[in-house]
């Protein structure tokens, strides 16, 4: 397997606030990466970091082979890398079907029909809602609606944002599940950052736990779910109580 | 929860008070000169507390208001249930629209008829235009675009200069005024690319000032605040509107009357206006135009599903500008006068009124909007009929700002997204379906 997305020595600085110190990181074509860690500790300035806004300071972002670091950040979008970004940024006065037709802007047109059909198959909740402004639906519909949108660009590689927070378990459920489907059957390349982490550690195929902007640990999903530390930190610490037995 | 009136009496004395106190040295107090030339304090006691008492009544009457619109029960409303009012009315006015000079020749003959053409229907569609022109930037795209004006008075500086001392006509220069409002609109795009909201605003605000300052230091460019007088007046594309031989009336064997030429002014303004809004409507179906709404909404979403938001921004600055450009050039062309007085903030200000009372992003709404708020103050320059209540020494122009902010207060209280505030999408997934199932019904299928 070729790394199609790689960080190296990658360090991110809000003015003269340091947020990332050096991150490496390899995401593989076809994989699952998870990136866990608490409240605060770059995870998602990692994600904006990939695409472009802010840039590194220091360090390289390649994707496919191009060294992305210093692209615009529309660009980056161009070169195949989606984001349902945190806080999912969906467009809360466009109906779904044009949230879905901006999230396809980069795609040829002659997909559109054919891709909406794949995604409302995916997400029926959405062909229901298809008509509604993006800002009336409930909070799991707009994730699924960021999900959807950040797919129509038919991606090479998935950044997902915190896709469970603040939903209910089930939708929770529904949403890595999809994730899951999207990897095994389409073979669609995924980095989610969580702080979910029993969730996304049962998911992702490798993953990463971010402290204080470095990678402390990295291992098989498995290997980091079985680790004492990141069972005292992330597990135990506060989802344990409603940790299932079996996802 | 019920209002408790001695609650009520406080709040309204309060205001009452407060504006006592403010009322004291505006109203109470009034300089004058006396007999030899010295300044005296004139007190206007009743003048005070008229307004203290006025605004006491109007703050207990204002509560009581309140108190029962929120405790009125509401009316469930769906999205469903709401109907496109949008299409229908839109023809109907364009109906009116053209008929409307016709109508008001044939009511009140070619002299009666002179102004209500000229001060109605090509001053409120000059603002049509406008509005559409800068619902681009700020409804579509919503960029807060405070210094509109500066683009109408490049279009209309461009028509005057060109005509005047290069001899260009009218249908050569319009298309080039719009090229060159357009080229000051990326001009303006550049450096304000990074900021929004109330920062873009206040730059926009200084742009169309440094324009008009401009106009009026320039001296051997613009002719400063003297301005450009005698250019050419419209032609029927290249027929003169004057009397006898080679003119449009001979040529179309009518008898010469001005109104012709404000007919053709009319309904040139008129079209320029539709064209305006037409590109508009076939925009928002374009994904430039759906790139527009998007940044509107969120500009970080645009940039990450790979939209070029430079190109999109400057594309909605040079688009309004250039419908702006038009709009000026026909106002060069209407006035055959052009000067740096025209071209104030006021202006700029009237025509976002216009955007945003009309409802951002709906084009019927800003038309609704300029015919109401232009319209409306013209109204009000003819309302002599209150000369008989409040004296002959009235003069009800005086108070049309006054009855206007009044209007505006009131608008933004009742319809605070403006008058048109629903939004239809471009793209539809059940459309299709609808059909079928309305062929159903009637037994077709």
């Amino acid at each position: 397997m070729s790394a199609l997305l790689s960080l190296r020595g990658i360090e991110t600085y809000y003015g003269p606030i340091i947020a990332l110190r050096g991150v490496d990181l390899e995401v593989n074509e076809g994989e699952i990466v998870a990136l866990i860690g608490a409240n605060g500790a770059g995870k998602s300035t990692l994600m904006m970091t990939i695409c472009g806004d802010p840039q590194a300071r220091k360090g390289e972002v390649i994707f496919a082979g191009q060294n992305i670091t210093r692209w615009p950040m529309h660009e980056i979008a161009r070169a195949g890398i989606a984001q349902s970004p945190e806080g999912r940024r969906i467009f809360p006065r466009m109906s779904v079907m044009e949230n879905l037709q901006m999230g396809a802007a980069l795609a040829s047109p002659v997909h559109f029909a054919d891709d909406l059909e794949r995604i409302f198959t995916i997400f029926p909740r959405l062909k229901e809602r298809a008509e509604q402004r993006g800002g009336t639906l409930s909070g799991g519909e707009q994730q699924m609606l960021a999900i959807a949108r950040a797919l129509m660009s038919r991606p090479r590689l998935l950044l997902l944002d915190e896709p469970s927070l603040g939903l209910a378990p089930l939708v929770v459920k529904l949403i890595f599940e999809t994730i899951r489907e999207l990897n095994a059957r389409d073979g669609l390349t995924v980095l989610l950052v969580e702080q979910n982490a029993f969730h996304a550690l049962k998911l992702a195929h490798r993953a990463h736990v971010l402290v204080n902007g470095r990678v402390t640990l990295s291992g098989t999903g498995r290997e980091l779910l079985a680790s004492p530390q990141v069972r005292a930190a992330y597990l135990e610490g506060g989802h344990a109580a409603e940790v299932p037995h079996e996802f | 929860m019920p209002l408790s009136l001695a609650h009520a009496l406080k709040q309204a004395a309060i205001a009452g008070l407060l504006a006592l106190g403010l009322a004291f040295p505006i109203l109470a107090l009034r300089s004058d000169q006396d007999m030899n030339n010295r300044l005296i304090v004139e007190t206007r006691w009743s003048w005070a507390i008229g307004a203290a008492l006025a605004i006491f009544a109007l703050r207990l009457i204002g509560l009581y208001l309140q108190h029962w619109r929120a405790n009125r029960p509401q009316s469930v409303r769906s999205n469903e249930a709401r109907k496109d009012y949008g299409t229908p009315l839109a023809w109907a006015g364009l109906i009116i629209l053209f008929a409307f000079p016709f109508v008001i020749l044939s009511l009140l003959g070619p002299q009666g008829a002179l102004k209500w053409i000229n001060n109605y229907g090509i001053q409120i569609l000059i603002y049509v235009m406008l509005g559409w022109g800068l619902n681009i930037v700020v409804g579509l795209a919503g960029l807060l675009d405070l210094g509109y004006v500066a683009f109408y008075a490049v279009g209309a500086y461009s028509y005057a200069l060109l005509s005047t001392t290069y001899g260009l006509s009218f249908w050569i220069c319009l298309p080039l005024a719009g090229l060159l409002a357009a080229f000051w609109g990326i001009l303006l795009g550049f450096p304000v690319l990074r900021l929004r909201g109330d920062y873009l605003a206040i730059v926009t605000l200084a742009f169309g000032e440094i324009i008009r300052v401009v106009l009026i230091n320039w001296i051997e460019f613009s002719n400063g605040s003297a301005g450009i007088s005698s250019i050419p007046r419209v032609t029927f594309f290249g027929l003169p509107f004057t009397a006898g031989e080679g003119g449009f009336a001979a040529l179309f064997g009518l008898e010469f009357s001005p109104i012709h030429r404000v007919m053709f002014l009319y309904f040139l303004i008129l079209c320029l206006a539709l064209i305006t809004n037409v590109v508009t409507l076939r925009m928002r179906n374009l994904p430039i135009g759906r790139a527009w709404e998007a940044l509107r909404e969120d500009e970080i979403a645009c940039r990450s599903l790979g939209i070029n938001t430079v190109n999109t921004k400057l594309t909605a600055f040079a688009l309004g500008a250039m419908f702006g450009g038009f709009a000026g050039s026909f106002f060069a062309v209407r006035q055959n006068f052009v000067s740096p007085e025209s071209f104030t903030f006021i202006e700029s200000a009237t025509i976002l009124a216009i955007v945003v009372l009309g409802g951002m992003g709906s084009q019927i709404g800003v038309a609704i909007a300029a015919v109401l708020m232009i319209g409306g103050t013209e109204v009000l320059r003819e309302l002599d009929v209150l000369k008989a209540i409040f004296g002959e020494g009235f003069d009800p122009a005086q108070y049309r700002m006054l009855v206007f902010g009044l209007g505006m207060v009131v608008m933004m209280i009742w319809k605070p997204r403006g008058l048109i505030s629903t939004r239809t999408p471009t793209i539809f997934h059940m459309k299709r379906r609808a059909v079928s199932s309305d062929l159903v019904k009637e037994g077709h299928a």
